[in-house]
């Protein structure tokens, strides 16, 4: 009897240490979720310029560049998945993975064969379990990114990307140098997908795909109205120069601000289920000590029993 | 008649505010901005893009009260807005206390 009220102070007590564990990581999840956010709107003025040059490029040239053209036939799609590098979270990682597998299907079964590169510890452990071949991962910075990763990501997408321009499998072509941006060695691709997990609000994160290449409508521009045209740009050196330089930017800050708003809902999404692993943390207390009285109760019926059952038995 | 200024970095605004004149150096050399300057789109090689604020930069010739280094990036302007987007900028010298939030 006196064994079983042990065995439930002992689960109170780990419950309790396990809680307080709880409740650091909620706390600190809190606080990070809003310098996540801010990140995210510390890099709004970069993306929006970018967008901005980008339209403005496209909509008054005809250039003909091979970020922009769409080709005949896809045989082969990147597909990005950003996911944490912590456990702790819920279903973030899980629910960014699955959204990547429906993706996954629908392009096997359009006939493109699509190839994973993969942000995240959480995701290349998934993949690399089920023995998926991933052509590339970036780890280790899924809480705090930094725009060396999103570049390292965006050059290694766009030069496989490049790859497979002319249906061929020639090197990258930038103007200038000419040379690699990354060391990208794998098949080339004709798409580029990024499956990230929007931040909506505290409350809310949407696992989200976002086709990165070919570009197809430049989102975030303003319709024009009568007298706010886009002006006539003066293109210097000259517009193939300009698309070449700015695109492969264009991808890499895409990239980051999906990598940041990916990082505020990981926080979010850990913040949420440390709180509620805390709430089950205050159940398993109360209902344990709710048992352990109720045995140290019995304990002593019983033994008020016995003593009573032995006096009777004595004066009898 | 002044310049909108605004210099943006991947990670963040590095600086915004108002300027007479801004010289950056091009692909092409150098080109240096006025108001009323035709819209441009350019690329920019790594270097110093220098910035006047001054009323008499334009006059002086003197247009260094704010010099920021950058990577490369480009240029765009348009009505008199001038906007600097590089991956990587930092502000080398003349950053008073309002603009720099380095």
């Amino acid at each position: 009897m006196a064994g079983q009220m042990r065995e439930y102070r002992s689960k109170i007590k780990s419950t309790k240490s396990m809680q307080k564990i709880f409740n650091a990581m909620e706390l600190i999840a809190t606080s990070r979720i809003a310098r996540a956010r801010a990140a995210v709107a510390a890099s709004t003025p970069y993306s929006r310029a970018l967008t901005r040059a980008v339209s403005a490029v496209a909509t008054f040239t005809d250039a003909e560049h091979p970020l922009l053209t769409e080709r005949p036939r896809s045989r082969r799609a990147a597909v990005l998945v950003v996911t944490s590098d912590r456990g702790m979270a819920g279903a973030y990682s899980a629910s960014a993975i699955k959204e990547a597998e429906r993706l996954i299907a629908r392009l096997q079964q359009d006939g493109t064969e699509p190839l994973l590169f993969v942000a995240g510890r959480k995701g290349e452990a998934y993949y690399r379990f089920r023995g998926r071949e991933m052509q590339d991962t970036w780890t280790g910075g899924s809480e705090s990114p930094d725009f060396e990763t999103a570049d390292d990501i965006g050059l290694t997408l766009v030069d496989a990307f490049l790859d497979g321009a002319d249906g061929g499998e020639g090197r990258g072509q930038r103007a200038g140098d000419g040379d690699r941006l990354s060391d990208y060695v794998g098949p080339s691709v004709d798409e580029i997908h990024v499956v990230y997990t929007r931040f909506v609000s505290m409350i809310t994160q949407d696992p989200t795909v976002l086709r990165l290449l070919p570009l197809e409508v430049v989102e975030g521009v303003e319709p024009p109205s009568g007298e706010e045209l886009l002006p006539l740009y003066d293109f210097e050196p000259d517009v193939e120069t300009v698309l070449d330089e700015l695109l492969p930017s264009y991808i890499s800050a895409r990239i980051f601000n999906a990598l940041l708003q990916s990082a505020a809902s990981e926080h979010a999404a850990r913040q949420r289920a440390m709180k509620s692993a805390g709430d089950n943390a205050d159940d398993l207390i109360r209902e344990y000590t709710r048992l352990s009285n109720q045995a140290r109760q019995a304990e002593i019926t019983q033994e008020i029993s016995e003593i009573v059952s032995g006096a009777d038995s004595l004066a009898g | 008649m002044t310049l909108n200024v605004q210099v943006v970095s991947a990670a963040k605004e590095v600086w915004s505010g108002e300027a007479s004149m801004v010289v950056a150096r091009t692909a092409e050399g150098e080109l240096g901005i006025l108001t009323g300057h035709e819209p441009v789109l350019a690329v920019l090689s790594a270097g110093e893009v220098r910035i006047g604020t001054g009323e008499n930069a334009v006059r002086s010739g003197r247009v260094d009260d704010l010099v920021v280094t950058v990577d490369g990036g480009f240029l765009s302007v348009e009505h008199d807005t001038v906007l600097v987007v590089a991956e990587r900028v930092s502000v080398s010298q003349g950053a008073d206390a309002t603009g720099s939030r380095a």
